[in-house]
This record gives structure tokens, C-alpha cells and sequence, in this order.
């Protein structure tokens, strides 16, 4: 390592042709990076795609052997039939109050839960924390079966109050608020009480205003998980009064295979999906904030 | 902080938790482990007051059941298919989007939209891309291929029966191990661009003036430094891995399987479900035990393997 | 190997695309940096000091301007062809690699010809750990090391593959008082015994005044002056050279010159021959002033500050731009700390005078 001049990553080079050779180099690994991305997304979209294109098509359009990349002649009336073969319009309702009514209640349990594990100092606290959080640990297919008891014992079966009531509290949610909660400086809450400030009072005007964004994303998580919930809907309220969309969606359609009407699946499926499209277009930010925080679906 | 006579306002505010927590969370953790050691336990029969006895019948009746060799076999193979598939495209394209600059965000969310949907909705949508409708019975006709087929069939290939009457079960698989991994691309290409974007940039710089090839720079810098996101994702992915249910049921329907082969794809968590209607409790507590244990082993030789191999 | 750079400019376009106003980070830079010395980038910060050195590595590219290494145009040069060994401000060691693996890994990116045997390898990635001093070391990771010792392991990584200039971002800036003092002597010694041309940057004056052969003060993206440091300091060529170098800082004075005197205050204080009569402004080093009862400089004594060596008095005068006035004398000068007054006459060559409106020095 003494005094050595000749450099070894420099030989004799042609300057100019290595930096040519460099530029060609990056142009061709940019090209390709984007090449992939492109052809990723193009299968990424590809369902979405053929769902639209399918559902305006009439059932021979989509019957052709080879496939129209476009509807030669678009048509609206799969929605309509869709509409009517899945009684589309009482599975919103229902899948809507569903989830109205469950993400109320959700999230006051869950500011009244992180609040008190935030804020309040009682015995036991820490050890009951960590007892919630031991619970996340376990599937949930474990709780199905003693829940689907437990509710058949009350006589719940078949109402409303079965799809609300047992997944009230989500522990994740509790633990993501109070995570935010705890960031607010105790001080806070302690000129409040001097200010003769009460605790319900102090968390309407100073806490959740503070942990709006983390609200918002629970309540969209809540609300899509609603909307997308199947296996439970299915087992316990599968009735035409209390049937949630996805599982009505599926029951309506129950072939997947074979000589079925497809454009009108694929209106019904678009039907489904529009919301939760909308609600990704406008509250991107939030949906994303929350699942790269808690790694749930739903 | 508060008064300690003032503890009775945190029990208050804990109490609807606590009480929901108490009956849909904790009581089945005990009551679950409890049943499957019942031997036989089924509701109906305790209704009326019989008594059970305690032993590993159940079990042993879940392990020696060809249906719940068939699941595990199913959700195996899925798990192991998807997990590694997903994951290396998710590295991918999040590597490919970390860099660039024209487009990122704008791509970013096309590869988050799978995310938002239902996936018992767009599995309707994939069973219909790979449906054939009118198939001879020779195998050689159809009155529409679909269009992967015509796409196959674009390009020189032949036409596969993936989904509809008599198809395979390596075409079946296919067709779940495609939608599952495009199913679960978002969640990791969102995770992993995370991971990426909070790489201090002056690795890379480093990197570039030691004229570190491409390849090099993904294998030794940016791998191993995402490594705890990148078991992180891993696991969470085995996990919803052994879980897989609702997705088959998107694609092929409630029958879990092609027409004429009813449960052929099903899957552990659907045989649990299979065995509630009819009250088989015990039956049922005992496989979602076997199901947990699985879970719980591959877990933690996943952190067990990462424990030698990840920087954290 | 000479490093030039011949009009280097570098502008970043607005962040703010509405104000639609360029930051030019460094303009018109022109040097010539002779083989094998160690040379200091010098300014506060946004002087456009690390951009030049980025631009020198290649991670930047020049807006205007050329870069030179040796006889080599390398401006359009991608970084990891020039040839460069970069140390990071926080040094950029690769966290989960063992330190034999950080100084290894530059040598195996190496391709072609240039590659070169296991054992080469690691015989010169020992040559470089031995250089500085971290042969035990080799097994430890990043994390596990104190700052100076992760310092001494990115400078051995930056020197394994036998740079043409070395380059070095604040490299002190990371370390306590005490190691930087060990460090910069510790470079200084490294940069000797290799011989690589190494360019450093750093906003510390003292830093580079101590190790540099050269140093290049900078201001807002315009360099202000070049030289060895002694001669910088002795001969600033502007008020901001002046007031930026030597520790406690010059003291800064309203004067005038009539007459060829130079008045601060009523007092005349210097004679001046050959300045036009203006109104100045004075810079006197902390050393130029020579405790004198009739010395025609007085200050208000405030208090005063033995040293050991050296007695610093603190005092104030009207016409001064600092807050206090603060000479250094020889510690064998006893000072009468009750007195309400001190007075000095002033070392005519410690004592500079600027132009009032473009700060430029006017020579007497």
C-alpha cells in the first residue's frame, strides 16, 4: 500500500468511448426497467380490463371464438339484468348498514380502548397490553368455530347483530391509535386538567383531531372489510334478508365454469368493484398509510 | 399522571373491549383447545347433555381422513408456489420502481389497485378469462377458447383446459398460483417500497464510486439491508398462505373445485368450515389446532433461518 | 495526479417550480490542484463545497465547466470509471458486512483485466486496514465500532483500490473534539505515506488550516481565495477570508483613513501611507495588538483570560463591529485586570483594511 501511482481500475482506456459505452449502458437498463414495469401493469390492469370490456358486450360478442379486444356493439342491459338476478340493490343496503353501523361502534370502543392505554394509569395495564396484543398472534380460523357456538347459543343467527357485534374490537386498531396517541406530549393533557378540562371533553377536541389521519384510515379499512367479508357472512347470516354483497354475489352466480352468462357476472362484478375503486381513487393516501402500517387485509 | 381513585374511569372506558374481547376472543381460545380434546364432540349431542370423553380422537380422525390430506396437500402447494413467486416479482418491481423517477407514483398506484378489490369478485373475473365454453368432448373443439387461451394460441401454443370439467390438477393449480400471486403483489410491492425508500442513499452513492455492477448492488446492499422487511413479508405471506380459502372459492365457487370434482382444491380452512354446519366441533377444534401448530412452526423456523441470515 | 477543474459551474433548477429561481451552487471554479497534496474545500455551509467534491467523484454532474484528472477530460466520465475513492460524512459503511467485507467489496466489483485474485484481494485489503490502523478489527461489523474506528475503515475502503484522488466529505465532523484532533493528523500521515492526491471537505477553518498543503475558501458557490493556509490567513484578500479564518476570529472595526492615518474611533491608530481618504472597515488579528501604556488605541477592559501560554483580554470599544474586542498577548505581560482601561498600539501586518462597499482589501 506504499507510494503507487498506476492506478488499477485505470488502464490505458479511451475515455471518451467508456462514457459512451456507460451512457448506451444506462439507456438500455432504463428501457428495459420500464419495459418490465410496463408489461407488469398491463397484467396487473389485464382483469379490470376484461371485466369492463366483458360487461358491455352481448352474450354472442362474448361468445366469439376469437375474443374482441373492444365491444363491436356496447351494451347496458347486462347491467341492468345483474341488478335484478342478484337483487344487487338489497345487498348494498344491507352491506352498507353493515358497515355504517360496525365502524361507528368500532371506533368508539377502539379511542375508549387507547385512550385508557395511552393516557390513564391503572393496575395492570401493562400486562393486559401485552395479553392483547399475545391475542393478534392467533388466526382467526381459531375463534370461528367457538364464535359460530356462541352465537348459536344467544340465538343470533341470521341477524345483523352476527355480523357487527363479535369483530367490534379489532386489537390492531386499538394498538395503531394509542401508538398515536402516545406521540401527543402528556402535557397536553395535563394543562387540560388544570384547565378544569374533562377526559371525554380533552379526547373529542384535542385527541382525535390529532389522530384524524390514523381515523380515517381505520374507518376505510373497516368499511372495505365489510364489504369484502365472505367466510363468516356466509356461515352465519346466509339468508336474503341479511346477506352481505360479496357472499350474495357469489350466490347468484354459483357456476363459474362452463356455458355461462358471463357479461352479466361481469356487470355484477363491476357493480361490486365501483365503490371500492372510488374509494381508492379519492382516499388513496390513507388505505395505503394504513396497510403499510398493519399488514391486514380487510 | 391520574389519581389511582380515579382507576375506575379506565375501566370504564376499557370495558366494552374487554367484555367483547372476553367472548369472541379469549373464551374460544380456551373452549377450542378444549373440544378438540373431547373425543367426538358435537354440539348437537351436548345439547343433550352428553358427556365426552378426553383424548386425541379427534385428532387422529383429522390426520387419518383422506379430505384432510387432500387440504393439507392443496394449501401446501399453493403456500409453497405463491410464497417465493410473489415475493421475488414483488422485489422486483419494487426495485424497478425505487428506480426510476417519470411515472413512479402513477405506477405505484396501478400496482396497488389489486389491493382494493374483492377477491371473491375478481376471482369471478379470472374464472372467466380462463373458462372455455362448448368444449367437444374429444377435447379438440370449442365454441370459445377464452381469451388466455387465444393469447396462448396467439403466440403457437395449445389450448388448456384450466378450469371447466375434467381439467387437470396441475392446470388448477396454475390457475390459483397466478391469481393468488396477483392477489398479493400489492400488499408486498407496497411493503417492500417502503423498505427501499428508507435505504439511506449514500449506500448507493458508495456503491457507484466502487463502480459496483447492477446485479451486485441488488444481491449484497439492497438485499440484505431489506432483509427484515423482507421477512416480514415472507412470513405474513406464508400465513396468509396456509389461511387460503375465499380465493378458491372466487375462481371455482363454493364446490371448491372444477365441475364434477367438487373439493378437490379445498383447503384447511375450508374443511374447517366444511365441519361446522353439521356441528363436528371437535372434528373441526382440532384440525384449526393443527392448522395453528403448522402455522406456528413454519413462523418461527422462518425467524429461526433469519436469524442467521438478516441484518436487522 | 493533478486534478483541474476549468470553469466548473453547477446550477440546480428551482424546487419550487412557481418562484422559478436557480440555485447556482457553485460558479466558475478554476484550479489547478497539484499531484499528490491534501487540499481543503473551506466554507460555511451552502458555500458549495460538497457539490464540487461530488462533482470531482462524478456523483454530480457539472452545468458548465470541465473536470480534468491528469491530462484525462473525465467530466462526462461516469463516477465509478474516474477512478475516485469517496469517504461519506457518515462514512456509508454497508452495515451488515464485516468490516474485512466493506474493505474487500470495492475490489470485488472489479472486472476484466483488472480483476484479480482472492488472495491479492485480501492481502491488499490488509495492506489498507494496516494503514490505518484497524487490523484487529476485521470481523467486527459497523454497529459494533466507535465513530473514529468506523471513520479509519471507510478512508481504508475509499484507499483499497488505489484511488486517483482520494475524496473526503467533513470528514471530522462525526467525531468528538478529541478524536478529531487525532483523526486529522492520522489523514494527514495517511495522505503522505500514499501520495493520492486527496481533496477534503470540511466548514471547520481550524481543520483545514492544520493538515491542509492548500486550501480553498469558498462563499456562496464563488471561491474566494486560494493558498497555502498560512498565507491565506496572513493575506486574506476580502473581509469574508479575513473574518472566516483564525480562532478567536479577527476583530472588526468602523475606521477612517484621512490623511494616510487610519482612525478607529478619534484615534489614529495605524499610519497608512498611500490610501485615498475613505471611510474602512478594519480587521486586526487577536495577536496584533502590543499592550502599550501610550499605546493610541483604548479599549474598556471587561475582563481577562489566562491561558497558560497566552492572556486573552476581553474589552470594548465603540467602534467596534464585534460584540467585544479580544486580544492575545504573551502570558509574560502581566495585566492589571482593575484598571478601567487598556490601551494598545497595533503590529502593522496583523492589522487589514476593506473597502466599506465591496469588502475587497485596500493594501497600504
Amino acid at each position: 500500500m506504499a507510494k503507487k501511482k498506476d492506478s488499477v481500475v485505470m488502464h490505458e482506456r479511451d475515455l471518451q468511448q467508456v462514457s459512451a459505452q456507460q451512457r448506451v449502458m444506462q439507456g438500455v437498463v432504463k428501457a428495459f426497467t420500464y419495459l418490465f414495469l410496463g408489461v407488469m401493469a398491463l397484467i396487473v390492469l389485464f382483469p379490470f380490463y376484461w371485466m369492463i370490456i366483458s360487461s358491455l358486450k352481448d352474450l354472442a360478442e362474448y361468445r366469439l371464438n376469437v375474443p374482441t379486444l373492444w365491444p363491436q356493439k356496447m351494451v347496458f342491459y347486462n347491467y341492468v339484468e345483474a341488478f335484478e338476478t342478484a337483487d344487487l340493490a338489497q345487498l348494498f343496503l344491507n352491506t352498507a348498514y353493515v358497515g355504517i353501523v360496525s365502524t361507528i361502534l368500532s371506533l368508539v370502543i377502539t379511542v375508549l380502548s387507547a385512550f385508557a392505554f395511552a393516557r390513564l394509569e391503572f393496575k395492570g395495564k401493562d400486562a393486559m397490553f401485552a395479553a392483547l396484543l399475545a391475542t393478534m398472534m392467533i388466526p382467526g380460523e381459531l375463534f370461528t368455530i367457538t364464535n359460530y357456538a356462541t352465537i348459536n347459543e344467544f340465538g343470533w343467527m341470521k341477524t345483523f347483530t352476527v355480523l357487527i357485534v363479535p369483530f367490534l374490537v379489532s386489537v390492531f386498531y386499538i394498538y395503531l391509535l394509542r401508538q398515536n396517541f402516545m406521540q401527543v406530549p402528556n402535557e397536553l393533557y395535563l394543562a387540560a386538567k388544570v384547565d378544569g378540562c374533562g377526559d371525554l371533553k380533552y379526547l373529542w377536541k384535542v385527541m382525535i383531531p390529532l389522530a384524524m389521519p390514523t381515523l380515517i384510515s381505520i374507518t376505510i379499512l373497516k368499511m372495505m372489510g365489510a364489504w369484502n367479508s365472505y367466510v363468516w357472512p356466509r356461515l352465519v347470516a346466509n339468508d336474503d334478508a341479511h346477506r352481505l354483497i360479496t357472499n350474495g354475489l357469489r350466490n347468484a352466480f354459483t357456476t363459474t365454469t362452463g356455458d355461462v352468462n358471463y357479461p352479466v357476472q361481469m356487470a355484477a362484478v363491476a357493480i361490486v368493484s365501483a365503490p371500492l375503486f372510488l374509494v381508492f381513487l379519492f382516499l388513496r393516501k390513507y388505505i395505503m398509510q394504513g396497510v403499510s402500517r398493519s399488514g391486514i387485509k380487510g | 399522571m391520574v389519581d389511582s381513585k380515579h382507576q375506575w374511569k379506565a375501566w370504564i372506558y376499557l370495558s366494552p373491549a374487554i367484555v367483547l374481547l372476553l367472548i369472541f376472543t379469549v373464551w374460544p381460545i380456551i373452549n377450542t383447545v378444549r373440544i378438540a380434546f373431547l373425543e367426538g364432540y358435537n354440539a348437537l349431542e351436548a345439547a343433550y347433555g352428553v358427556q365426552f370423553q378426553f383424548g386425541l380422537g379427534n385428532f387422529i380422525k383429522v390426520l387419518q381422513y383422506s379430505d384432510f390430506m387432500t387440504c393439507l396437500k392443496n394449501t401446501m402447494l399453493l403456500t409453497v408456489l405463491t410464497v417465493p413467486i410473489s415475493t421475488i416479482l414483488a422485489l422486483l418491481i419494487a426495485v424497478a420502481l425505487n428506480s426510476i423517477k417519470p411515472l413512479q407514483k402513477f405506477l405505484q398506484t396501478i400496482f396497488f389497485l389489486p389491493y382494493v378489490t374483492n377477491s371473491i369478485a375478481i376471482g369471478m373475473v379470472f374464472a372467466a378469462m380462463f373458462n372455455i365454453i362448448g368444449l367437444s368432448p374429444d377435447g379438440m373443439r370449442a365454441e370459445s377458447w377464452g381469451i388466455i387461451n387465444n393469447v396462448i394460441m396467439f403466440f403457437g401454443g395449445e389450448p388448456v383446459n384450466w378450469i371447466n370439467a375434467q381439467s387437470s390438477y396441475a392446470a388448477n393449480i396454475a390457475v390459483m398460483t397466478i391469481y393468488i400471486v396477483w392477489n398479493a403483489l400489492p400488499f408486498k410491492i407496497l411493503i417492500l417500497l417502503g423498505g427501499l425508500q428508507s435505504i439511506n442513499k449514500q449506500y448507493y452513492e458508495a456503491a457507484r464510486v466502487d463502480g459496483t455492477p447492477r446485479w451486485r448492488v441488488l444481491t449484497r446492499i439492497t438485499v440484505p439491508l431489506l432483509s427484515p422487511m423482507l421477512v416480514y413479508v415472507v412470513i405474513t405471506s406464508f400465513i396468509g398462505g396456509f389461511k387460503e380459502y375465499s380465493s378458491i372459492v372466487g375462481i371455482f365457487g363454493e364446490k371448491m373445485g372444477p365441475v364434477g370434482a367438487d373439493l378437490k382444491l379445498n383447503t384447511m380452512v375450508g374443511y374447517i368450515y366444511e365441519a361446522l354446519p353439521e356441528m363436528n366441533y371437535g372434528v373441526a377444534s382440532a384440525a384449526a389446532l393443527v392448522l395453528f401448530g403448522i402455522i406456528l412452526v413454519v413462523t418461527l423456523i422462518n425467524l429461526q433461518v433469519s436469524k442467521k441470515r438478516v441484518h436487522f | 495526479m493533478k486534478v483541474v477543474l476549468q470553469n466548473l459551474t453547477k446550477i440546480f433548477p428551482s424546487r419550487d417550480k412557481k418562484a422559478g429561481k436557480e440555485v447556482v451552487a457553485v460558479n466558475d471554479f478554476t484550479f489547478e490542484i497539484p499531484d499528490g497534496k491534501l487540499i481543503g474545500l473551506l466554507g460555511p455551509s451552502g458555500c458549495g463545497k460538497s457539490t464540487t467534491l461530488y462533482m470531482i467523484s462524478g456523483l454530480q454532474k457539472p452545468t458548465g465547466g470541465k473536470i480534468f484528472f491528469g491530462d484525462d477530460d473525465v467530466t462526462e466520465l461516469p463516477t465509478e470509471s474516474r477512478g475516485v475513492g469517496l469517504v461519506f460524512q457518515n462514512y456509508a459503511l454497508y452495515p451488515h458486512m464485516t468490516v474485512k467485507q466493506n474493505i474487500l467489496f470495492p475490489l470485488e466489483n472489479l472486472k476484466g483485466a483488472d480483476r484479480m485474485p482472492k488472495a491479492e484481494m485480501l492481502e491488499r485489503a490488509y495492506a489498507a486496514a494496516k494503514l490505518v490502523q484497524i487490523e484487529d478489527l476485521m470481523d467486527r461489523k459497523p454497529g459494533e465500532m466507535s465513530g473514529g474506528q468506523q471513520q479509519r475503515v471507510a478512508i481504508a475502503r475509499a484507499l483499497v483500490k488505489m484511488p486517483r484522488v482520494l475524496l473526503l466529505d467533513e470528514p471530522l465532523s462525526n467525531l468528538d473534539a478529541r478524536l478529531r484532533l487525532q483523526t486529522r493528523e492520522e489523514i494527514r500521515r495517511i495522505q503522505r505515506e500514499t501520495g493520492i492526491t486527496t481533496i477534503f471537505v470540511t466548514h471547520d477553518q481550524e481543520e483545514a488550516m492544520s493538515i491542509s498543503d492548500m486550501i480553498v475558501v469558498m462563499k456562496l458557490g464563488v471561491v474566494q481565495q486560494i493558498g497555502a493556509p498560512q498565507e491565506v490567513y496572513d493575506n486574506p484578500l476580502n473581509l469574508f477570508v479575513a473574518k472566516f479564518l483564525g480562532t478567536p476570529p479577527i476583530n472588526v472595526f468602523d475606521g477612517t483613513v484621512k490623511d494616510g492615518k487610519l482612525y478607529i474611533g478619534e484615534e489614529a491608530v495605524l499610519d497608512v501611507p498611500g490610501v485615498a481618504d475613505q471611510e474602512v472597515t478594519v480587521g486586526i488579528r487577536p495577536e496584533g495588538f502590543v499592550l502599550d501604556e501610550n499605546g493610541p488605541l483604548s479599549c474598556k477592559l471587561s475582563s481577562v483570560e489566562v491561558m497558560g501560554r497566552d492572556v486573552s483580554i476581553v474589552s470594548k470599544n465603540a467602534a467596534s463591529l464585534n460584540p467585544v474586542v479580544r486580544s492575545i498577548i504573551n502570558a509574560d505581560n502581566k495585566v492589571d485586570a482593575s484598571k478601567e482601561y487598556v490601551r494598545y498600539t497595533l503590529k502593522a501586518h496583523k492589522v487589514f483594511i476593506f473597502n466599506k462597499e465591496n469588502e475587497e482589501r485596500i493594501y497600504f
